[in-house]
């Protein structure tokens, strides 16, 4: 059948029967893929974005069952027999994944398992022939030296060098459709753009249609045609990336494109935050799925589930007051309107005292091999030689990519001993003058909120056990204690009732703010938030991140806010400090260095954060960095970004040697400073 | 022991959809259901109540006590005087196996225990502090693996007489407690890097508080299970080396003194030796249910009832 579509799923549900209930994973969706076409698919955790792709790939679990039909080029891939399947799935669709280290197989060299792959689909290629075109296939995706890295294993790789070899296998066969499950969400945002760059170009070569699943808007509005918005297993709002960005129709889509920091115009309005959480798959209300969460419900909303109406060409939303909206009697600031700012009488009064002080910290590891006689193989300098400070009530965003030395520093700061070189003042008292009662009492100023609100609670501990932790150190009575974590769950938009559950029963953003609440409880002046957000569904941040930002105001709290999202930092940080291996490359207040980064190196990152706004991605110059972040036990002579820095390759050799042999330093440049031999000579333009 | 996989402390969360997780009970309560569920918990927990019930008041029936000598009727069969027989000095069977019984039950749940705790104490603390003590105590737990503990009661057994019971249980004790300490160190030196823990230590939290608040309880299913095949061991130690004449010293009796007098009579007058047997093999076999059904209960990949 040659006018078919490429790929056709027609009223495909999914049910997982467990013991004494069903999942319903996915629920009735339809969608159609014509060839060339570049699909965004995006929803939150649980949405059923991985399982619908699964079924499409014919790779769920036999428990899986599942209903309607799915057509590629005609033929229903739920009829067809394993043999012809697993030839389709080879030769015609590709599939990627989040996590490349389990998808390839340790044992083989990278090489043999692209070759294999074509030898596998192609019986008439020799050996020699299979070798030679998994080089040429490792050059498309940009692997450098691509000859020797052949006989490489996957775990010489670097994550995002993986990905690349995904990409490399899924594309080895020319396949006419790629699905692509998260396959950046593991990677910094520099690695991120490279490749989504190389997914671009392999769709090209191929000429394939893309299938992305992703949890960020921004990756969608960037690099797709069409989006489809999947809420509780179902499709809820479907249409070209134009029309559901800038005319969503269903309001949890409003929603979702309301709640995400915008890295152009983070910070100067605020977040709106989506509150609650999906129903639960197995035991899903008679009505629309979104009912208890959607500011605009109605009480027919509680009855039927709507269906999936065309509001416009190939634009569809599932809602019933979609006409009201399309007719704009509700506009999108009606239904989720912006909340206010901390009136000026409930904020703190801040003097602006130092509150901690950072100088010239470097924090050094000695790598050992051997067991019984250790002997040295090389040195870490995980952090390199850093100085800042935070003032009261101020916040300063530590920003760069993982592995630059952000944790290290946090930690250096929270052992509250002298480091191994330079010094840390809190409140001006240096730290490592402190005797052991001095500095148990020091503690209660400073707090710290990890990034993974599961792992940082204690699951054997009721909740008022974890908040009150802190308060036991000091001599609170019991009594005292049992208050006090009322006002403080109070505080952070919990019910003091819930303090005898456990941490299991909350969800992910009510686990933050159970880890916020728990570092409030001595009333600290300064928080440590180690990626406080990042764990979090994008629905769910901007409500921690409101949070946040009012207990700063109400409570004058100072934060150090590390970050790698740069959007998240511009939206709620006063300073911003750019890291990159183990040294501030850029500082400045947020609003200098945002609006003009001096640094090469702060110009790639931001350059690099996609913004969920096609407009403003179309219109974008994308600076891409080569390769990833040079192996941490490298000695590197001069500038340590020299390996990667876009303005050097366009420098005159001359101007180069500087950056080869002289380690710069930071200085001021107009409001900010940077630490590049050359920022005066910087064209790059990003914005 | 060391085959237990490492604890999956978040395989609540990973059962259930985030949606419904007030719903669902805490992962205690999870293992409970489990237990719950398996016959063979309640048989095991049903004969072990029995026996510590008769060891208690086993003696009221018969007006017999284990010294008392019936020379008329030495060495006869069980009768309606003497219930299980008496021995070659007309010792009465009976209330010898419940004596023995307190003896040996008083070992198993105390020497289990005890040895549990020890490797508790010691693992934890080893696999939280690291470095140099880490160092120390582990060099020590391998020095203990290696020493001959056998050799050593031979040793020492002559000095204890009559006290040496209760300088058994804590032989049996220190010799016990070293896998299991290894295993708790392995599982403390992950949990030291979950970010609960290190919460804890930068609120200035001390150390033995943290490791009784937060190392502990997260391994305390390990702990329980390892506590209740403890006392196997236990038993089966004291028996073994009384039975060889190393540990409970005449007069004094427990199961294995008794099995040692009756294993020369066993072919000519059985009851001397089968009813000890009996009573030490239901015990052994009742407590091991328990703690088979505790390990399945806990291990997330041995049950079908996992979702
Ligand atoms: N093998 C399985 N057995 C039972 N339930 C399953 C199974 N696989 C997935 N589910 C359930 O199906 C629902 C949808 O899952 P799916 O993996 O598609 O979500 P997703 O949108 O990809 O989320 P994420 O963003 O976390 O990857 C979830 O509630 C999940 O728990
Ligand atoms: S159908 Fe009703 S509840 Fe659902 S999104 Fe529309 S207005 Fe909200
Ligand atoms: S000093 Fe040279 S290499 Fe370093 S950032 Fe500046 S231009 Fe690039
Ligand atoms: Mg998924």
């Amino acid at each position: 059948m040659v006018n078919a579509p490429l790929l056709e799923v027609r009223n495909l549900s999914v049910d997982f029967p467990q013991n004494n209930s069903t999942v319903h994973a996915v629920r009735d969706i339809s969608y159609v893929i014509n060839r060339g076409e570049f699909l965004g698919i995006v929803g939150e955790s649980g949405s059923g974005k991985s399982v619908s792709s699964m079924a499409v790939m014919g790779l769920l679990p036999s428990s899986a069952q599942v209903s309607g039909d799915i057509l590629f080029r005609g033929e229903s891939l739920l009829d067809m027999d394993d043999r012809k399947l697993s030839r389709l799935r080879g030769n015609e669709i590709a599939m990627i994944f989040q996590d490349p280290l389990s998808a390839l197989t340790p044992v083989y060299t990278v090489g043999n398992q692209i070759a294999e792959g074509l030898l596998l689909h192609d019986k008439a290629l020799s050996k020699q022939a299979a070798a030679t075109r998994a080089v040429e296939l490792l050059r498309i995706v940009g692997i450098p030296a691509p000859e020797r890295r052949v006989k490489a294993f996957p775990h010489e790789f670097s994550g995002g060098m993986r990905q690349r070899v995904m990409i490399a296998i899924a594309i080895a066969n020319n396949p006419n459709l790629i699905i692509a499950d998260e396959p950046t969400t593991a990677l910094d945002v520099t690695i991120q753009a490279q490749i989504l760059e190389v997914l671009q170009k392999a769709k090209e070569i191929t000429g394939a249609a893309v299938v992305l699943i992703t949890h960020d808007l921004g990756v969608v509005a960037g690099n797709a045609d069409r989006i489809a918005v999947m809420y509780a297993g179902k499709l809820v709002e479907t249409g070209s990336v134009d029309d559901v960005f800038n005319r969503p129709h269903m309001p949890y889509t409003l929603g979702l494109l309301r709640s995400v920091p915008n890295l152009i115009t983070a910070g100067k309005t605020r977040l709106v935050p989506l509150e609650g959480r999906p129903p639960s798959l197995d035991a899903l209300p008679p009505g629309c799925p979104f009912e208890q969460r959607c500011p605009i419900a109605i009480d027919a909303c509680r009855e039927t589930e709507p269906p999936l109406l065309s509001i416009g060409s190939s634009h569809e939303a599932a809602c019933l007051r979609a006409p009201e909206i399309a007719a704009g009697q509700l506009q999108a600031a009606d239904v989720f309107p912006r909340p206010e700012p901390i009136p000026a009488a409930d904020q703190a009064k801040v003097e602006g005292r130092t509150v901690l002080e950072v100088t010239d910290v470097k924090r050094y590891f000695t790598l050992t091999r051997g067991a019984v006689f250790k002997r040295e193989i090389g040195k870490v300098k995980a952090v390199d030689g850093i100085s800042f400070d935070i003032h009261e009530g101020e916040v300063l965003g530590l920003v760069g990519e993982s592995g630059c030395g952000k944790s290290t520093t946090i930690l250096e700061i929270l052992e509250l001993t002298s480091p191994q070189d330079g010094s840390i003042k809190i409140d001006g008292v240096d730290v490592s003058t402190l005797t052991k009662d001095q500095r148990l009492a020091k503690r209660k100023d400073i707090q710290v909120v990890f990034q993974d609100p599961m792992a940082a609670l204690d699951p054997r501990l009721t909740i008022e056990d974890i908040v009150a932790e802190p308060l036991t150190v000091h001599n609170v009575s019991k009594a005292d204690q049992r208050r006090r974590v009322g006002e403080l769950l109070d505080t952070v938009g919990l019910e003091a009732s819930m303090g005898s559950r456990y941490p299991h029963e909350f969800s992910g953003g009510q686990r933050q703010r159970i880890g916020i609440a728990r570092a409030l409880a001595t009333e600290p002046k300064l928080l440590i938030l180690d990626e406080p957000v990042s764990a979090l569904d994008v629905s769910i941040q901007a409500g921690v991140i409101n949070l946040l930002e009012d207990l700063k105001e109400r409570l004058g709290l100072s934060y150090l806010f590390v970050a790698h999202d740069l959007a998240v930092v511009r939206q709620i940080a006063d300073k911003v400090a750019v890291m990159y291996l183990g040294r501030i490359v850029e500082s400045g207040r947020v609003a200098d260095v945002f609006a003009r980064p001096h640094h090469p190196y702060t110009q790639a990152l931001m350059s690099a954060v996609p913004i969920p706004d096609p407009d403003a991605e179309r219109s974008r110059k994308r600076i891409l960095l080569d390769g990833d972040l040079p192996s941490p036990t490298d000695e590197i002579s001069g500038c340590r970004f020299h390996s990667r820095c876009p303005l050097f390759k366009v420098l005159d050799p001359s101007l180069q040697q500087r950056c080869l042999t002289e380690d710069p330093q930071l200085r001021v440049i107009d409001t900010s400073s940077a630490a590049c031999h050359h920022a005066e000579l910087n064209t790059l333009q990003v914005t | 022991m060391a085959v237990i996989e490492p604890l999956d402390l978040d395989t609540t969360a990973s059962l259930v959809d985030p949606g419904k997780a007030p719903k669902r009970s805490s992962r205690g309560r999870l293992i409970w259901i489990r237990l719950r569920s398996t016959p063979r918990f309640w048989i095991g927990v049903t004969v072990v109540a029995l026996m510590i019930i008769w060891a208690i008041i086993g003696l009221w029936f018969t007006h017999w006590s284990p010294t008392d000598q019936d020379l008329i009727n030495s060495r006869t069969g069980p009768s309606g005087s003497h219930w299980f027989g008496t021995d070659d000095i007309g010792q009465d069977i009976y209330a010898e196996t419940v004596v023995g019984l307190r003896k040996s039950l008083a070992i198993g749940l105390i020497a289990g225990p005890l040895s549990t705790l020890l490797s508790a104490f010691v693992g934890s603390f080893a696999g939280y502090v690291g470095g140099k003590a880490d160092s120390v105590i582990s060099w020590f737990i391998n020095l203990l693996l290696v020493v001959p503990a056998f050799f050593l009661l031979v040793l020492i057994s002559p000095l204890l007489k009559d006290k040496a019971w209760v300088a058994l249980i804590f032989f049996i004790a220190a010799f016990t407690w070293m896998v299991m300490a290894q295993v708790i160190r392995a599982q403390t030196k992950s949990l030291r890097d979950r970010d609960f823990v290190k919460a804890a230590r930068f609120m200035g939290v001390g150390t033995f508080t943290i490791l009784r608040r937060h190392i502990v309880p997260n391994v305390a299913s390990l702990l329980i299970i390892d506590a209740t095949l403890g006392v196997v061991y236990a038993i089966i130690a004291e028996t073994s080396l009384s039975y060889f004449g190393f540990g409970i010293q005449p007069p004094q009796v427990s199961l294995g003194t008794l099995l040692a007098d009756g294993t020369s009579a066993a072919t000519t007058r059985p009851w001397v030796f089968l009813f000890p047997a009996g009573v030490l093999i239901l015990l052994l076999f009742a407590v091991s249910l328990i703690g088979d059904a505790l390990r399945d209960a806990v291990d997330p990949t041995s049950g079908a009832t996992r979702g």
